[in-house]
């Protein structure tokens, strides 16, 4: 089928094991593997407490009889062996002013294992590198800046000797920026700009843009009332590497701040696509996917990087699933956007000018400065939160999707140094029917090939494995179903909420593991665990307002004290 | 005599003005003394400046005072972190739990100082009498308490539509969309 499931090296960033389960293709014979037949047989074998009630999202690290979990802010890393007990901890100097910065429930992504070390980011700002072995921490080195508002929440990518790095502030009115670490020592190599002037953003010879609006010089700052584009947003999404091409792939983030009339222009280059030189930085191409975002959707949502035929001709993919609701298929060696289709229901973008590549925007659901625009579809959240997969069996792009539409009234806002500078009233609404679902996504055919409708949204990724799509939900289930169908074979309820991403592997005991976080939070979980008074429709960023709602209130007070670690295993 | 009508009603509208006495600029060296809060050691609670107790508590009980204290929570991005008071990065403000109290004195240390966990120091951002201004608006949020001076208050702030908009007896906890 000449598909080549990239998804595993590289958007599963905090699962890469040593012998993965890639479908049942790769496991041995005697000790049956995960899969259609063997998954009702799966129990659990062992939890860890980690003692933290932020939302845990993201996945543990496994290396032979190793695994390893960065708890969320303030952090501690922890190894344990696969009985479940502990072999040593690290807990890094935190900064608790990082806490108000910590927008969407504050959640964050890691560890990444590579050549023995595992690599963090702290929401406090730090990149770190430690031994797996010992515990030893090799170098740690403070990247982002809580003072000009900026504070870590991905994963690092770790690729070819560099650790990639991104930060998040796009609320707080930072500049987002992508930097490029020597994995040795932690050395900064490279700091990338999204937006600014040119130099800065790393635009020269190199970059070739498949759209015409993106040709110029400084649009970075000409596409900005003067000086807007000091206050930025545009911080970099999940970050894929395609080391063929050399290059690596990222959305940026929505531009701050979020009332669109206090910065006329298309606000280049946050809300867009960035494909960037590995080694140098210099952008390759961008595709704008927002431009001037009136919704606060940005670009920043977890990709896929897929190899197959598009239309008879083998292309190498991007598959991105924007915030407005939209599937995109680009190619990523140019940028061009093959396909556009809405994978959740839309109204605030009818479709994609084919000339520009920029979204087609409903009149009816624009939005102004204090001006409330109702049942905005999607909410400012996106349809796709956490990591999609490829399931390698079926060719099925597997999608956790939110339903979830707005009220938005931007405000006028300053940019105040250490605040949010959000200046919105926004409420999120779950819509009449299902409000989350996973979808099948059949690219060939560029519609789904099966839809499984969950009564709430879905916040945290799916594993694809042995020809099932697995995943957990805002209410504690850990579901696995048939990839072919969508047939529900296996369900689990966990002690909270399950916003992080399942991964199997295989133990030194021949044995199929499967390993998930559970800890609800983030920003569609957040207000399960108190603290949030939702009679503020506003609260948490608008999802108070959907807590109200019959589908979600039964998740009210079920966040649980702790998050744990579920480790199941085939007997 | 048709002239005069409007005159007579103007008059008449100031004289229905004088509840309240407002300062445009207060003087600096009351500024000054406005600061001298003597919080508790823990930063918890204690005694306001004199000249607060002297002016006869002038921030709580004046609508002009709490009016601006709510332009300044939205100003001054509070709302970013707080919402309107249901909490986001920030703790609720609204709930009637306080990790740090909720009299006046340790609200305005809040505001000036800052609290460890993420709450920034508006001490540069803001004069005493403003932070006094906020720090009052923010006893107001909750209302859980009688006052006798409030501001307008926001639509979604208020727990359920307010009774010439919504139903008799909406439920509260599934209001209608607003
Ligand atoms: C950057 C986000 C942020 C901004 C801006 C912010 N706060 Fe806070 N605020 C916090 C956080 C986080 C805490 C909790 C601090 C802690 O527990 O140490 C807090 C605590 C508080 C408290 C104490 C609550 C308690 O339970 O005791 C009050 C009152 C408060 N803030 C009011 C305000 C006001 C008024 C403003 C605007 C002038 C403001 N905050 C601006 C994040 C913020």
């Amino acid at each position: 089928m000449g598909l080549k499931a990239y998804a595993f090296e590289t958007s599963i960033r905090g699962a890469l094991v040593a012998g993965a389960l890639l479908g049942s293709q790769t496991a041995r014979a005697d000790p049956p593997a995960l899969g259609l037949e063997t998954i009702g047989r799966l129990e659990l074998a062992w939890t860890f407490r980690t003692g933290n009630p932020r939302g845990h999202a993201g996945a543990p690290a496994v290396s032979g009889d190793s695994i390893f979990v960065l708890t969320p802010f303030p952090h501690a890393l922890v190894a344990l062996d696969l009985q479940g007990h502990e072999r040593w901890r690290v807990v890094p100097d935190s900064d608790p002013r990082a806490e108000g910065l910590a927008t969407g429930g504050g959640v964050t992504d890691g560890p990444v294992l590579a050549g023995g070390r595992l690599y963090l980011t702290t929401l406090d700002g730090h990149a770190m590198a430690v031994e797996a072995a010992t515990g030893r921490v090799a170098w740690d080195r403070a990247v982002a800046s809580l003072d000009a508002g900026e504070t870590l929440r991905n994963a690092p990518l770790v690729q070819g000797g560099r650790v990639y790095v991104g930060s998040a502030g796009d609320d707080a009115g930072a500049r987002g920026w992508l930097a490029a670490l020597d994995s040795g020592t932690g050395r900064e190599l490279w700091r990338r700009l999204s937006t600014g002037p040119d130099g800065e953003v790393g635009i020269g010879p190199q970059f070739r843009s498949a759209y015409p609006t993106e040709a110029g010089a400084d649009l970075g700052v000409r596409t900005w009332p003067p000086e807007a584009w000091r206050q930025g947003g545009g911080s970099p999404g999940p970050i894929l590497a395609d080391a063929e091409l050399g290059v690596v792939v990222y959305g940026t983030g929505h531009p701050a701040p979020w009332n669109p009339d206090q910065r006329p222009g298309s606000n280049r280059w946050t809300s867009g696509l960035f494909a960037r030189d590995a080694a140098t930085g210099a952008a390759r191409w961008f595709t704008p996917t927002n431009p001037h975002d009136e919704h606060a959707y940005g670009a920043a949502s977890p990709n896929l990087l897929v190899d197959r035929p598009w239309r008879g001709v083998d292309r190498k993919l991007l598959v991105h699933p924007d915030p407005n609701g939209f599937l995109q298929v680009l190619d990523r060696e140019t940028g061009l956007i093959l396909s556009a289709k809405p994978i959740v229901p839309t109204n605030a973008v009818s479709g994609l000018d084919a000339g520009s590549g920029a979204p087609v925007r409903a009149d009816a659901k624009r939005t102004h400065a204090d001006t409330m625009t109702r049942d905005i579809c999607p909410a400012w959240t996106g349809p796709v939160l956490a990591e999609p997969a490829l399931s390698a069996e079926t060719g099925f792009v597997l999608l956790p999707t939110s339903r979830l539409c707005m009220d938005l009234e931007p405000r006028d806002s300053g940019v105040i140094p250490g605040t949010l500078s959000i200046g919105a009233n926004v409420r999120l609404k779950v819509p009449a029917g299902p409000a989350g679902a996973l979808v099948a996504w059949d690219l060939e055919r560029e519609a789904p090939a099966w839809t499984a409708e969950e009564p709430l949204p879905l916040a945290g990724g799916v594993l694809a494995t042995g020809g099932l799509a697995i995943y957990g939900t805002l209410d504690g289930r850990l579901k696995a179903l048939d990839a072919r169908s969508g047939r529900s074979l296996w369900e689990y309820r966990a002690p909270s909420g399950i916003i992080g991403r399942p991964v199997a592997f295989t133990g030194p005991d021949g044995r199929a593991y499967l390993a998930v976080l559970a800890g609800v939070g983030g920003p569609l979980g957040q207000a399960a665990r108190g603290g949030i008074d939702v009679r503020d429709a506003t609260a948490a960023g608008g999802l108070a307002n959907a807590v109200r709602q019959a589908a979600y209130r039964d998740i009210l007070g079920q966040g649980d004290e702790s998050g744990s670690l579920l480790v199941f295993r085939l007997p | 005599m048709r002239a005069l009508a409007p005159a007579v009603l103007a008059a008449l509208a100031f004289a229905g003005c004088q509840r309240e006495t407002r300062d445009f600029r207060t003087d600096p060296p009351v500024l000054a003394a406005l600061d001298d809060v003597a919080p508790l050691p823990n930063r918890i609670g204690g005694a306001p400046p004199d000249v607060y107790v002297a002016l006869g508590q002038p921030y709580q009980a004046n609508a002009y005072a709490l009016s601006e204290g709510k332009r300044l929570y939205d100003g001054m991005n509070c709302k970013g972190c707080h919402a309107d008071g249901g909490g986001g990065t920030g703790p609720a403000l609204l709930d009637g739990w306080w990790r740090y109290g909720p009299d006046i004195v340790s609200l305005y240390v809040t505001l000036r100082d800052g609290r460890p966990r993420g709450m920034p120091s508006y001490a540069d951002k803001l004069n005493s009498e403003q932070l006094w201004q906020v720090a009052a608006y923010v006893q107001t949020i909750g209302s859980y308490r009688a006052a006798t001076a409030a501001t307008s208050r926001n639509d979604q702030m208020q727990s359920r539509p307010s009774e010439n908009r919504g139903p008799a007896r909406a439920p509260l906890t599934e209001p209608p969309s607003r």
